[in-house]
């Protein structure tokens, strides 16, 4: 019998991990899918590939699909979000310059206090400060206007928010093109130990459970293809499964380094893996909780809630309309498709499909309709918390 | 090749950024019309970027594919080529400038994978060699011979027999 083939794009980043797990390890074959999995240059040719047809569905950030079924972008397109691929992943760092200059002004550098980092950055940099993100809509500029934008930095006047692939962030920095970046992992620690940046927080130290990577498809396909929908669904849920348990830890960070996708050194997806930083030229490393999440705490569920708040955020910030923001956010987050799919699975499914965020500062059990249902940590630096439904 | 076939589509001032470091000061300076860019290319999102950071101080870009013509677009992405238009520009102005590098980008690349492949096949016939004048010496074989050792021990281990003759140049440089 052959195989239903589903040729699905991404960017070689370590979160691209669950796709490149699901593929090799056999998950997708034994879902009766042959996930054909293409790497891209960029995520604006992953995103024209995918609503061209050219490809059925791609590993995007998790703000891409909101714009884009938001109206927003070089694109626009609807399209949906079927799982949360990754959560968190990001770093933030600064040139090394400017790495002194807030040590200098007192800062105790400890990868935890996006107050005290965030409060250093501003009254250290030359203003506009200039800070390198890997795409106009990303997790990464969110998060930076988020955490600047609360400790009184005014975008755009104050903050100039520059795109640059995580390829070229270190070349840029070391340029001076830009004073900081925030940028996914493995490219924040191999900038540090080039010695062109230091690190200076985690993303996770400004929303401890931020969606990062979702894995998406055009809207009507998942209705279009249910069997396919489905098993690619299931697919990559196992494969997250399988990938966070630590003894499986080194064998992932082989497969995914290796040529066909990231091509660079097993060292440095296994540090990320392991939940591992490199903080400076010294060679540094320290261990970040939550750096990078796959599974855990229902991790992979399309929280409705996640969905508005990043909606919420890109309305507010290009002035489009909050109302009609917050009703794109409740139907391209597929958690009626998560919910139809995963059953049978033994995935964990919550009783609601909208949560508050940023309300937990501790791991809690949950009520679930299936399955024995965690929800970890997910405050904000500034202790806010989202309700989607105000 | 493809500034000359661009230039037959009309009368354009070029010009070619071959760096990407500073490629939004580059782009600035020269405050371009249209921008082309290969589909392939990493610094694509750098372009995008700058697409969505323009304030009204600026001139406002718009990724070409402005969704008005889909198969234009399509045709465009399936040649591997992109463009961002700064907004207002005549449809008739660009139109011959878009077809013009599609065409020179589908040609482009039929070549590049032309070139690609012969150089794949040069390199494994090198490696072939250098692994058949090893047995050859080790083993006092005729050149033949030894060929006929690689092949069937490819075969054997179900391998290509550059695979093989890699495996043997590489221990042989070890064991130097």
């Amino acid at each position: 019998m052959s195989l239903r083939r589903i040729d699905c794009g991404f960017i070689p980043l370590v979160d691209s991990a669950p796709l490149v797990i699901a593929r090799e390890l056999g998950f997708a074959t034994e879902e009766g899918i042959e996930l054909a999995l293409h790497k891209e240059p960029s995520w604006s040719s992953l995103r024209d590939k995918l609503v061209m047809g050219r490809l059925d569905a791609a590993h995007l950030l998790a703000p891409v699909p909101l714009a884009m079924s938001m109206g927003l972008g070089g694109m626009p397109a609807p399209l949906d979000a079927l799982s949360i691929l990754s959560i968190n992943g990001t770093v933030i760092g600064v040139s090394p310059a400017l790495a002194q200059k807030m040590r200098d002004a007192g800062l105790e550098a400890d990868l935890t206090d996006a107050n005290a980092v965030g409060k250093a950055l501003i009254s250290q940099a030359q203003l506009p400060l200039t800070v390198g993100v890997p795409f106009p809509f990303s997790m990464h500029a969110e998060l930076l206007y988020y955490w600047l934008g609360a400790l009184g930095l005014q975008a755009p006047q104050q903050l100039n928010v520059r795109t640059v692939p995580p390829p070229l962030m270190a070349d840029a920095i070391a340029a001076g093109e830009i004073d900081a970046f925030c940028v996914g992992e493995p490219w924040g620690s191999l900038a540090a130990q080039r010695g062109v940046a230091e690190l200076v927080l985690p993303g996770c130290a400004i929303w401890r459970f931020a969606p990062e990577k979702v894995l998406s498809v055009r809207r009507g396909w998942a209705e279009r293809e249910v069997e396919a929908t489905a098993a690619l669904m299931r697919s990559v849920w196992r494969a997250a499964k399988w990938l966070v348990d630590p003894s499986h830890q080194m064998a992932a960070a082989e497969i995914v380094a290796s040529e066909p996708y990231l091509n660079i050194a097993p060292e440095a997806v296994e540090r990320t893996l392991g939940q591992s930083v490199v903080v400076d030229r010294s060679g540094l490393v320290r261990t970040v909780p939550g750096l990078i999440e796959f599974f855990d705490c229902a991790a992979t569920f399309p929280w409705r809630s996640q969905a508005a708040w990043i909606a919420v955020r890109l309305a507010t910030r290009l002035g489009a309309d909050r109302g009609d923001a917050l009703s794109v956010a409740r139907t391209c987050f597929r958690a009626d498709l998560y919910r139809d799919h995963m059953k049978g699975l033994g995935a964990a499914l919550p009783s609601a499909s909208e949560k508050l965020e940023g309300g937990l500062s501790e791991r809690i059990a949950v009520a679930a309709v299936q399955g024995e249902m965690h929800l970890g940590p997910d405050r904000f630096f500034d202790g806010n918390v989202f309700d989607p439904t105000v | 090749m493809i500034v000359d076939g661009l230039r037959e589509a009309g009368d354009f001032e070029l010009s070619v950024i071959g760096d990407v470091t500073g490629l939004a000061r580059q782009v600035a300076a020269f405050n371009p019309d249209l921008v082309l860019v290969d589909l392939e290319n990493p610094s694509r999102d750098i372009l995008e970027g700058l697409a969505h950071a323009s304030t009204p101080m600026e001139r406002p870009v718009a990724i070409f594919v402005d969704r008005s013509d889909d198969e234009l677009t399509k045709s465009a992405i399936e040649a591997g080529v992109s463009a961002y238009v700064v907004a207002g520009l005549q449809k008739d102005r660009i139109k011959p400038v878009i077809d013009a590098a599609i065409a020179r980008f589908q040609m482009f690349s039929r070549i590049r994978k032309e070139l690609d492949a012969t150089k794949a096949a040069l390199a494994e016939r090198k490696l072939i060699d250098r692994a058949k004048g090893l047995v050859m010496s080790a083993r006092g074989l005729s050149e033949e011979e030894a060929y006929a050792l690689l092949r069937k021990t490819a075969m054997d281990q179900g391998k290509k027999m550059s695979e093989v003759a890699e495996a043997l140049v590489t221990a042989a440089d070890l064991l130097k």
